[in-house]
């Protein structure tokens, strides 16, 4: 804190917490928790809270919580820097790895490691999805929104928004 | 650049009617205003729209690429969904195209948000916003669940038996177990890669 700018606290403070947000930004909302309501005051616990629901609700990456966190903290210019912050060094350093490991003339190792990967990442899916069904589905209703939504959604080539239209209408009537 | 940029790209439908993945690369404008798209679409999560538009509808990926181009992003840090927008793009088309993607998947969204944070600053009740949003959050975890079958079929396909049970595996040990993510991967990620080498060797030989 001290007498940094504001803007500075948010760049560093969100591009050291990136490079160590391995399994996606979901496994990052704890930590920013504790940073932004903890450790800076940024926001009261409610203002978090409102933040990751709207973050959830409206469309984009889940980890633009981070630009509602910036804009708490310093306007337009801090929600811009946070939302770099977070975004642009890891984006960088996927680049470099990706290339790295597709550079041609190379040895099987790359393809070899990319390919042993693959299972590993579904199997993290899927868990993260029973860990948010328990976590969202507390009724019956709800559980049945959610297995409907899966079963037509594998099945058929309608558009996913039509699915989220309808369980926000399910939702706003009240009834999920 | 594809001579058809954006008018083209707003109906992917029709640009490509059933070629096989890797045709044409397409143009920077093809790639922003894709990942614009896909993320102006993804409520609850990039990823169900980024597979559908890559795998489906532009057909710039096979399944099996895009699993294994999100698995890398997935075990780097960071958000997923973004660094794949960056390793996406700059396979097609280098590094501009990297940040083509990139600047597509974050832009648009960013801004909204920022109005969102504005207006929340004004008014700063969200009744029924949760509500809808309980809604929306049900659905959007049923379209993750199709999308993880969806991403399950190559494996499925091959038969690849061994990848179904790391993947099952894996599943169990963080789903069901809930045990720490780190020490799941520290076993799983050596083995996979291990099993893997020795069936290669196997099919090789």
């Amino acid at each position: 804190m001290s007498s940094q700018s504001p803007i500075w606290t948010l760049i560093s403070t969100f591009g050291l917490m990136s490079l160590f947000a391995v399994g996606g930004a979901a496994a990052a909302v704890p930590e920013m928790h504790r940073i932004a309501v903890e450790v800076h005051h940024w926001m009261t616990d409610k203002q978090f809270a409102d933040a990751y629901a709207i973050a959830q609700l409206s469309p984009g990456p889940n980890v633009l919580i981070v630009t509602l966190i910036g804009y708490a903290v310093a306007g337009i210019p801090g929600a811009l820097a946070a939302t770099l912050a977070m975004c642009l060094p890891t984006a960088l350093l996927a680049y470099c790895v990706s290339r790295l490991l597709n550079r041609p003339s190379q040895s099987r190792w790359p393809g070899l490691i990319q390919a042993a990967l693959v299972p590993l990442s579904i199997g993290l899916m899927a868990a993260s999805a029973l860990i948010l069904a328990q976590a969202t589905d507390r009724t019956l209703v709800a559980l049945f929104l959610t297995a409907a939504v899966a079963i037509i959604a594998s099945l058929s080539r309608v558009n996913p928004l039509w699915l989220l239209l309808a369980g926000g209408l399910l939702g706003f009537a009240g009834i999920v | 650049m594809s001579s058809d940029s954006s008018p083209a790209a707003q109906e992917p439908a029709a640009q490509e009617p059933d070629l096989p993945a890797k045709s044409v690369p397409p143009g920077l404008l093809s790639l922003f205003v894709a990942f614009a798209r896909m993320s102006l679409a993804g409520f609850g999560g990039v990823l169900v729209f980024a597979r559908r538009a890559i795998v489906d509808q532009h057909r710039w990926m096979t399944a099996e690429e895009f699993n294994e181009t999100f698995a890398l992003c997935h075990f780097l840090p960071g958000p997923n969904i973004v660094n794949l927008s960056m390793v996406f793009g700059a396979r097609l088309r280098g590094i501009a195209g990297g940040v083509a993607a990139f600047s597509g998947l974050l832009l648009p969204p960013t801004l909204i948000m920022t109005v969102l944070a504005a207006l929340y600053v004004h008014f700063g009740e969200l009744e029924l916003l949760r509500r809808s949003l309980a809604g929306i959050s049900c659905a959007a975890v049923g379209l993750l669940i199709a999308v993880v079958f969806r991403m399950m079929t190559p494996l499925l396909k091959k038969p690849d038996g061994v990848g179904l049970i790391l993947m099952l595996a894996v599943f169990a040990a963080i789903g069901v177990l809930r045990l720490p993510l780190q020490a799941v991967l520290l076993v799983a990620i050596p083995l996979s890669v291990a099993v893997t080498y020795v069936l290669r060797r196997k099919v090789a030989a």
